[in-house]
């Protein structure tokens, strides 16, 4: 399937980038840094006009840009929302992203919008779902979108698939790519005492175009056992750097971002985390670096 | 086994009651139920939410108290969560929720304070319009003023208030300097409007909101000025056009049809 932009100037490169907060617009329209690329959560950035997509519109210029949804409810038993498939497309008519991705989860129910990433069990019926939402999505959007595998906290005993099998028959039966979420898998298998590293390996990597990396606080269940939450408020933990290593090192270099949506820093301090990210991809690499980074 | 459906409609009504038993079949690593670990999904809607209505809402939040806001704003989440993903425009109801909060009744300006802030955040996010120019403006033949027609910015908001809110607002936003108000010294209306990047909140006199509304609904500024002094005898029609004016109010012109013809 095409990637969602043709246009070679809309690609994100394998570099590292970050998600871009209000708080650092200005900062970043003053200084122009060095960094391979900016990801936006596109429901941010469906009004009709004000000072987000003034900012946006003056950074699209200078940098390639990632939409990522966090709202469209792929999990959901019930049909897609139709109008916010078309708020998606019309944004991404407007603003050209190298990249789309949405979660493996679920959002939105008759009660309304619940404003987290919920679980689904993975089952055969699951399955069928998703693929037709995904399918629906590609079409309506007219290029490839990307799946992002979840952060969980409980499992659903009905599931007959392990996760990385589900992801992977998602990703074989619609020909979607992948967001492969690190911190999430090292959430997800710390809370379900799954092996990251046997996670990282038998996920389908081939279908891999962007990863995130985040940072995770930690609490216990009521057996004591680690119970890691996906905070997005700290640095990434140096557990998820090790296995951020060994996936970059399977997959080559590949468009890398910083989450980090509350307690948001500083901006040096995210810069500094993006620009880890590319030591580490490219010194897994026996290539040469595309670009300089700032210092 | 459970529908999908099921499965979905149990969980998402157990989210935001937990007076609800946890969902069969959701299970820690030991295949056993785990409260703590459902509670989390509970906690990131209901936190998150509170969060999101405490950005889109800090005046409130400042007045009140972060432990008092937090009681209004989970009582609230759970009877209206929002309706759509695009959370910025969360909060529509929530200024009337206050009125009706009953721990909330001592502070009776406070709803309006809301409002003012939804109007600020609505403004912030509508569509974009290039203020017409004063000097466009005044070129206007002053015997054809009367039959003018005015289009206002889409982002313009009106709040009226029997309390002075807006005071109380500007008192409590960043940077401003708290002090003593008189809740006995009368009404108060805002004007919201986002003409350039900024959001302007301007104070408006008695006849204004009528003088407004009447050229929002398209009509004429005679017929307007009409509104206006039927409502307060002394209102100034240069002064609040031109007031309109100078905040980038208005974002276009053009001549009534039947004054034309007459």
């Amino acid at each position: 399937m095409a990637f969602l932009s043709s246009s070679s100037e809309d690609r994100i490169p394998a570099r590292g980038g970050v998600g871009l907060k209000a708080e650092h617009y200005r900062t970043i329209i003053d200084t122009s840094p060095d960094v391979g690329f900016f990801e936006v959560h596109a429901e941010n950035y469906m009004g009709a006009g004000g000072p987000p997509h003034r900012y946006l519109s003056a950074l699209r210029e200078r940098y390639p840009l990632s939409l990522h949804g966090v709202g469209l409810s792929i999990g959901a038993d019930r049909p897609l929302d139709k109008d916010h498939i078309e708020r998606l497309r019309r944004l991404i008519q407007r603003y050209r992203p190298g990249l789309f991705s949405e979660h493996l989860a679920w959002s939105s129910h008759d009660v309304g919008f619940l404003n987290d990433l919920l679980p689904v069990p993975y089952t055969a019926e699951t399955l069928k779902r998703v693929v037709e939402h995904v399918d629906q999505v590609q079409t309506a959007l007219g290029g490839q979108m990307l799946l992002e595998n979840p952060s969980t906290y409980i499992a659903f005993a009905e599931s007959t698939y392990a996760e990385t099998d589900f992801i992977a028959e998602v990703a074989r039966r619609t020909g979607c790519g992948l967001l492969l979420d690190v911190n999430n898998v090292f959430v997800a298998s710390t809370n379900q005492q799954w092996d990251p590293v046997a996670y990282i390996q038998g996920y389908p990597l081939a279908h891999v175009r962007e990863i995130h990396l985040a940072g995770h606080a930690r609490e216990v269940d009521e057996a004591a056992r680690p119970l890691l939450i996906d905070t997005h408020d700290r640095p990434v933990e140096a557990a998820v750097w090790d296995l951020f290593g060994l996936a970059v090192g399977l997959t080559g270099p590949v468009p890398t971002l910083i989450e980090w949506d509350t307690q948001v820093p500083g901006w040096s301090t995210l810069a500094r985390e993006a620009e880890r990210a590319e030591t580490i991809m490219f010194a897994s690499q026996s290539g040469i670096r595309p670009h300089a980074v700032a210092c | 086994m459970p529908s999908l459906a099921e499965v979905q409609r149990i969980f998402a009504a157990a989210l935001l009651d937990p007076a609800l038993p946890i969902p069969v079949g959701l299970v820690g690593p030991d295949w056993k139920p785990s409260s703590r670990r459902f509670a989390v999904y509970r906690n990131n809607v209901v936190v998150g939410l509170t969060q999101t209505l405490k950005d889109a809402f800090p005046v409130v939040h400042r007045i009140v108290g972060a432990e008092f806001f937090e009681a209004v704003a989970r009582a609230y989440v759970v009877i209206d969560p929002p309706r759509s993903p695009m959370l910025f425009d969360y909060g529509t109801g929530f200024a009337d929720f206050i009125d009706q909060f009953e721990p909330a009744k001592v502070l009776p300006y406070l709803s309006d304070v809301a409002r003012i802030e939804r109007a600020w955040t609505e403004a912030y996010h509508a569509s974009e319009a290039s203020p017409i120019s004063l000097s466009a403006f005044a070129a206007i033949d002053p015997d054809r003023l009367p039959a003018v027609t005015l289009v206002l910015h889409p982002s313009l908001r009106l709040v009226h208030s029997r309390f002075p809110a807006l005071t109380i607002w500007q008192m409590n936003i960043d940077g401003g300097v708290p002090g003593p108000v008189d809740l006995a010294a009368g009404g108060e209306s805002a004007l919201v409007v986002r003409p350039q990047a900024g959001v302007e909140v301007r104070s408006i006199p008695n006849g204004g909101p009528e003088f407004i509304r009447a050229l929002a609904s398209g009509r004429p500024v005679l017929a307007a000025f009409e509104e206006a002094i039927a409502a307060d005898p002394s209102f100034d029609l240069s002064a609040n056009l031109s007031d309109l004016m100078q905040v980038g109010a208005v974002v276009g012109f053009a001549f009534a049809q039947e004054l034309l013809r007459a």
